[in-house]
């Protein structure tokens, strides 16, 4: 991205901005479409109060979670299928139901089978995300290149170094592309799980608000949210998804 | 046994029960006696069959046949990377050097790192071997900043590195220009003859490989058999001597002329 790409995103986001302005100040109806001073005075005083930090908080800590079950269950299921025809046999038709099964009827069904707690709800959230992890991830391991694996067995590499030098580095772009496609997923789905059945977190928050159709708090917390998780993804995954790139260009 | 493929028995060090033909009990022993590959219409094609040859430490052999007549595959079933065929092989005991058609040099690694990772030698060893192979100074760059050339003299490099007790190089020779080509064959040479290495190399070109190899495996015919086993030792006695063992090789194999790089003498 040069200087002048980046000065048009600014201009754009900016011009988001002012139109969002411009159109609450005409609407003058502030409960409906409060002014951005509204919504960061909200934030604000959510802020010194100390429910947005904690509830943001609770929020992360799902994620994370669902997050690194979906990501280490799917690669290692992903990678069996990729490398056997058989196991991709046994693993497939499980996988098609997954990926075609209705969200809410995971986070539902696990709320009724294991009770309203962070067990079923981080379990949920992993349900959904595992499938395309391991779309992804089996991808990889058909893409690795067997001329690597018979390097390996004739100069006899100790296993540890055949999956730490040889698999892992070739898998690396796939588990990068999962999981950066995987975090903008699971916090999206994390909060429609807290909605559902928690008592605390940004979902919990947001349905709160619905009640009382807090609009500028519902904005805060949606657009602090949102800017976390876009932080994270910029300064973890993105820069782990180029190095991970690396030797390819 | 119509159809029925016995999976070839591969054995490393240790025996399989096969005859052992002079070679003191612990030199490479091979013998396929069938190698088909099944094509798209479901049956089976024979591409090797009685391929028979024993060699020992200290011996260069060349295995010399046109393109496509299973050189290759040969060389995989030797290294146990292709097990569906009937026979045995037995390998020496000890490490196996290899350097493969195309150089599989592991990109996300530095030319150091590729040849740490195969865990022989050490760094005064691996600075000595790219030195000798011209390749001094490469260590921290990657595969993809070398040329093809560079690429498969570093894969000589590992595949020389810790001293194997056995070589084994697909067309070693293939795009290298003549010095490197030079390089090679004396390393080789040197191998075998300081080390006690034995060198088994694949080639389709006769007149690389008479000046250095000590025997020559050809293969000929569809199914491939082994046409000859002959020993070479004209490497050191001269041209002319080399000009009339080739003529007779010529002579007896016509199948040959297609495989010298050299117009025959006449």
């Amino acid at each position: 991205m040069n200087r002048r790409t980046a000065l048009l995103r600014a201009l754009s986001l900016a011009g988001l901005l002012g139109l969002w302005w411009a159109v609450a100040l005409i609407a003058r109806n502030p409960a409906l479409l409060p002014a951005p001073p509204a919504v960061l005075d909200f934030a604000w005083r959510a802020t010194l109060s100390g429910a947005m930090p904690r509830n943001i908080a609770i929020t992360s800590l799902r994620v994370a979670a669902a997050f690194a079950i979906s990501m280490l269950s799917g690669s290692v299921i992903g990678y069996v299928a990729g490398r056997s025809a058989r196991a991709d046999a046994l693993i497939d038709p499980w996988l098609v139901i997954l990926l075609n099964l209705p969200v809410l009827v995971v986070v539902v069904l696990c709320y009724i089978w294991i009770g309203l707690n962070d067990v079923a709800a981080v379990l949920a959230v992993a349900l959904v995300k595992v499938p395309t992890v391991m779309v992804t991830v089996r991808e990889g391991a058909r893409a690795l290149d067997p001329g690597f694996d018979e390097l390996a067995s004739v100069y006899r590499l100790r296993r540890r170094q055949h999956v730490r030098r040889i698999v892992i580095p070739q898998l690396a772009p796939y588990l990068a592309a999962a999981g950066r496609s995987g975090l903008s997923i699971t916090w999206k789905i994390v909060l429609v799980v807290e909605l559902l059945g928690r008592p605390n977190g940004v979902g919990f928050e947001l349905d709160e608000l619905f009640q009382t159709f807090d609009v500028a708090g519902i904005l805060a917390y949606g657009f602090a949210f949102a800017i976390l998780m876009l932080g994270v993804e910029a300064a973890l995954l993105r820069p782990w998804e180029s190095h991970a790139n690396a030797w390819r260009r | 046994m119509p159809g029925g493929v016995r999976v070839g028995q591969h054995a490393g060090p240790g025996g399989t029960g096969l005859a052992d033909a002079g070679t003191g009990g612990n030199g490479l022993l091979v013998h396929i006696a069938e190698k088909s590959y099944a094509d798209a219409a479901g049956s089976r094609r024979q591409v090797l069959r009685e391929v028979a040859f024993g060699g020992k430490g200290g011996e260069v052999i060349a295995v010399l046949a046109p393109s496509g007549a299973g050189k290759t595959t040969i060389l995989r079933i030797i290294l146990g990377l292709d097990r569906d065929f009937s026979g045995e092989v037995r390998l020496p005991p000890g490490q196996l050097g290899v350097m493969f058609q195309e150089p599989r040099l592991l990109p996300w690694l530095t030319v150091e790192a590729n040849l740490r990772l195969i865990g022989r030698g050490d760094a005064r060893q691996r600075a000595a071997l790219l030195a000798d192979l011209g390749l001094a100074g490469i260590e921290a760059l990657h595969p993809k900043a070398l040329s093809l050339g560079m690429a498969r003299r570093v894969a000589l490099a590992r595949a020389l590195l810790g001293g194997p007790a056995m070589l084994v190089l697909d067309e070693p020779c293939a795009s290298l220009d003549p010095q490197s080509a030079a390089d090679l064959v004396r390393l080789l040479v040197q191998a075998a003859r300081r080390d006690g290495t034995l060198v088994l190399l694949s080639t389709h070109d006769l007149d690389q490989v008479l000046g250095f190899a000590d025997r020559l495996l050809l293969l000929a015919g569809k199914p491939a058999r082994l046409a000859a086993d002959c020993p070479t030792r004209v490497g050191a006695s001269g041209a002319g001597a080399r000009a009339q063992f080739k003529q007779g090789l010529l002579d007896r194999f016509p199948f040959l002329n297609a495989t010298s790089s050299e117009p025959a003498a006449s």
